[in-house]
């Protein structure tokens, strides 16, 4: 009886015509050749134990080199002595949006605006110093601690941004509706690098001789800008979904402009593209690497350095695989994030 | 036209007018600030402006081009040759993100388990990774493994790979034109079949095998050209050389890493996005619509050309055309493994010779823009051309 089932099930799966049959056998034979090697690889033939290169005898992975420079993966060259403070601030974000699913609805609201307004001032000091605390420069700040402060600023930067122009774009004002599409269409249609380029070498330029912006912010700055336009057109999305009713309703209400959007439009909408959003914060993630090309060193712009140095040369694949998996665990997670959100929404609007 | 009236009136009004006047002033303030600076700031710095330079010898040298260049070409060579090394990269990594998408975008949705997951796990590895990532790991990791000179991978003794990159044949044609006009010819003959069996097919209902003629006219036509004008080709095949004892390839045409790397890491990351529209596209026709042609009395293959093909690639195309815009503009990245892109030789070598920060940064953003709104401005007008018209 059971072996029945298997059987049906693998004839109506794996075999159910002769070209399906073939192509069952070629992934197999894919799997069964590429599989054993991987974890030969990575696993058995692999080194786990030692701190230097020599110990790397084995023909398989040398994961020692990631043992070593993992510090430098994470913090970049911020000073050893000093990364509690990178360490604190990471785990009271964490803390306090986690503490954010727990809450009653409405403190959501306040923890948001924490998170928005005054977080960051507070994270910006504990981790650039300054009075009582050892200064760090930012140009010594890297590895993946750089990657996620360059996300969790350009959401805060990018989101509100965002937002205005999307009203901005749908308003009554020609004046603002040129300015926003002109403003979302431009950046929408440039490459990130050149941006990059732009915030590193050229707006220097456009500032008065005695002033200087950290390159870093500009370039905090130039990404958030970048990533807005793509918030504005996801935010756009979501209200012209929204039927008119709601805006009489809220008119016959006598409420003003900026009460409509904010009590009743804009709550609806963001709610419908959230799942948008949460993708354009993936891939806000996932270009921070670029900002290896104006010589900032996150994690990606780390392992290039490291695998550069005299000492650990050929290790380009142990480094490449390691920031593989980092990079695609946080990304996985926010994505399947994103599709339980989309799964919740579909069944809210059928019932 | 009162409505237009009504409108100026309304903006007109203090309240609707005040914001957007102040919106201008500070806009023009901020331009005007930043001008005036720049002006102050390049004064000091002793650099002038303006796009002379353009015309000024580049004197660097470019390892891959499509056209003639050397050391005394100018600057403005120099930005063609970028913009047409991004170009090709870019027509090479959608043709092949096309192809590579729709494969795994219809795998995902077969019946056959292993193949449906192993598609799902294609899309979700790759698309999760940033593409710098997977550009560094083809360049770095796997096309830095291959075989030396001596030892390289051969096909047939025509196909080369090794460090170098690849080298494969170059056929070189005498009187090409000929079959170019016949290729042409092909093509404006099936346009017009094309155009006029549609017309006999609303107007009489008589069906044209007009797929079969076209591949017959296209096959043939140049064919016969070729004959007419006499076109002859010539194969020139890479060969192995040794010259003051370093040996290495001669002839045939050569591919280098850097754009082996971009244009396969492109076509594989954009692939993985293209798949699920095509996933999406399909799924969104209901099984209504394959039975609703059934029931007419269309077969398998008339239900999927006239039925379900026309409705898929209505929700197919347009995110599509994103992912190629995306592509192009993504393809700047070649400047991270030192392909000679329009971003590599001109926002990279260019800029840091001349020092011209704004103007290069200026051209470099405009051309990438004008592509964009090119390719926004078709993608619009065929949205509009195949919109649902609904009463």
């Amino acid at each position: 009886m059971r072996e029945s089932k298997i059987y049906n099930w693998l004839k109506e799966n794996l075999f159910s015509t002769w070209y399906n049959f073939l192509i069952t056998l070629l992934i197999l034979v894919i799997i069964f050749y590429s599989i054993p090697n991987l974890i030969e690889w990575a696993f058995i033939d692999s080194t786990f134990r030692g701190s230097t290169k020599q110990d790397c005898k084995g023909t398989g992975a040398c994961w020692v080199f990631i043992k070593v420079w993992f510090e430098k993966f994470i913090y970049g060259f911020y000073p050893s002595d000093q990364i509690w403070r990178v360490n604190l601030v990471f785990i009271s974000l964490l803390l306090v949006v986690s503490a954010a699913f727990f809450v009653k609805q409405k403190f959501k609201l306040y923890i948001i605006l924490f998170l928005i307004f005054i977080f960051p001032i507070i994270s910006l000091f504990i981790l650039r110093g300054g009075v009582g605390l050892l200064y760090v420069e930012t140009r010594v700040w890297g590895g993946l601690s750089l990657t996620f402060i360059l996300t969790f600023f350009g959401i805060v930067i990018s989101f509100p941004l965002g937002v205005l122009l999307a009203l901005g774009r749908r308003s009554e004002l020609p004046i603002f509706r040129y300015f926003s599409v002109m403003f979302i269409e431009f950046w929408r249609g440039v490459p990130l690098i050149t941006v990059l380029f732009a915030a590193a070498v050229t707006f220097p330029l456009f500032l008065p001789a005695n002033a200087s912006v950290d390159k870093l912010l500009r370039i905090a700055i130039g990404l958030a800008i970048f990533e807005s336009a793509y918030i504005a057109e996801v935010v756009r999305g979501g209200l012209q979904s929204l039927p008119k009713g709601q805006y009489e309703a809220a008119k016959s209400l006598g409420m003003g402009y900026w009460k409509m959007n904010f009590l009743i439009i804009l709550p609806q909408a963001i709610k419908t593209v959230l799942p948008g959003i949460t993708n354009t914060f993936i891939a806000l993630f996932k270009d921070t690497p670029l900002i290896l090309l104006v010589g900032l060193a996150e994690l990606l712009g780390m392992v290039n350095l490291a695998k550069s140095n005299s000492y650990w040369l050929g290790m380009a694949v142990e480094g490449y695989v390691f920031t593989a998996i980092v990079f695609w665990f946080f990304c996985y997670l926010l994505s399947l994030y994103t599709q339980n959100l989309e799964k919740k929404f579909s069944t809210e609007k059928k019932s | 036209m009162l409505g237009i009236k009504n409108q100026i009136l309304k903006n007109l009004q203090p309240r609707y007018l005040i914001p957007q006047v102040l919106l201008i002033i500070i806009f023009v303030g901020i331009i005007y600030y930043f001008t005036n600076n720049a002006g102050i700031n390049m004064k000091a710095r002793n650099i002038s402006s303006g796009f002379d330079f353009l015309n000024t010898n580049s004197g660097f040298d470019v390892q891959f081009s499509l056209i003639p260049y050397s050391g005394s070409s100018s600057y403005g060579t120099a930005y063609i040759v970028g913009l047409l090394n991004t170009l090709l990269v870019a027509f090479v990594g959608i043709i092949f993100a096309t192809i590579i998408g729709f494969i795994i975008g219809i795998s995902r949705l077969s019946s056959n388990w292993l193949l449906n997951k192993f598609a799902a796990v294609y899309v979700e590895l790759f698309r999760n990774l940033p593409l710098i990532l997977q550009i560094f790991f083809w360049y770095f990791a796997v096309l830095r493994a291959l075989p030396e000179t001596k030892d390289s991978i051969t096909f047939f003794n025509a196909v080369f790979i090794n460090l170098q990159g690849i080298y494969i044949p170059k056929f070189i044609f005498k009187n090409f034109h000929f079959f170019a006009y016949g290729f042409v010819i092909a093509l404006i003959t099936i346009f017009l079949l094309w155009y006029f069996s549609k017309k006999l097919f609303y107007e009489k209902g008589i069906p044209l095998p007009v797929f079969k003629y076209s591949v017959f006219i296209i096959l043939v036509l140049p064919v016969i050209f070729s004959f007419i004008g006499g076109t002859t080709y010539l194969v020139e095949y890479p060969i192995l050389k040794k010259n003051y004892g370093i040996s290495n390839f001669v002839g045939g045409i050569k591919l280098v890493p850097e754009f082996i790397a971009l244009a396969l890491s492109l076509s594989i990351y954009t692939a993985a996005f293209i798949a699920e529209n095509v996933r999406a596209g399909i799924l969104a026709i209901s099984k209504g619509q394959k039975e609703a042609a059934k029931s007419l009395g269309f077969n398998n293959s008339q239900s999927l050309k006239l039925i379900i093909i026309p409705q898929a690639l209505r929700v197919i195309i347009p995110p599509t055309t994103n992912q190629y815009l995306n592509l192009t503009k993504n393809s700047s990245l070649a400047a991270a493994i030192g392909y000679p892109d329009l971003t590599g030789v001109f926002a990279g070598t260019s800029l840091s010779q001349t020092g011209k920060a704004i103007e290069i940064i200026f051209i470099v953003m405009m051309t990438y823009l004008t592509i964009s709104l090119l390719i926004s401005l078709i993608l619009n007008w065929y949205n509009k051309k195949i919109a649902l018209v609904e009463k």
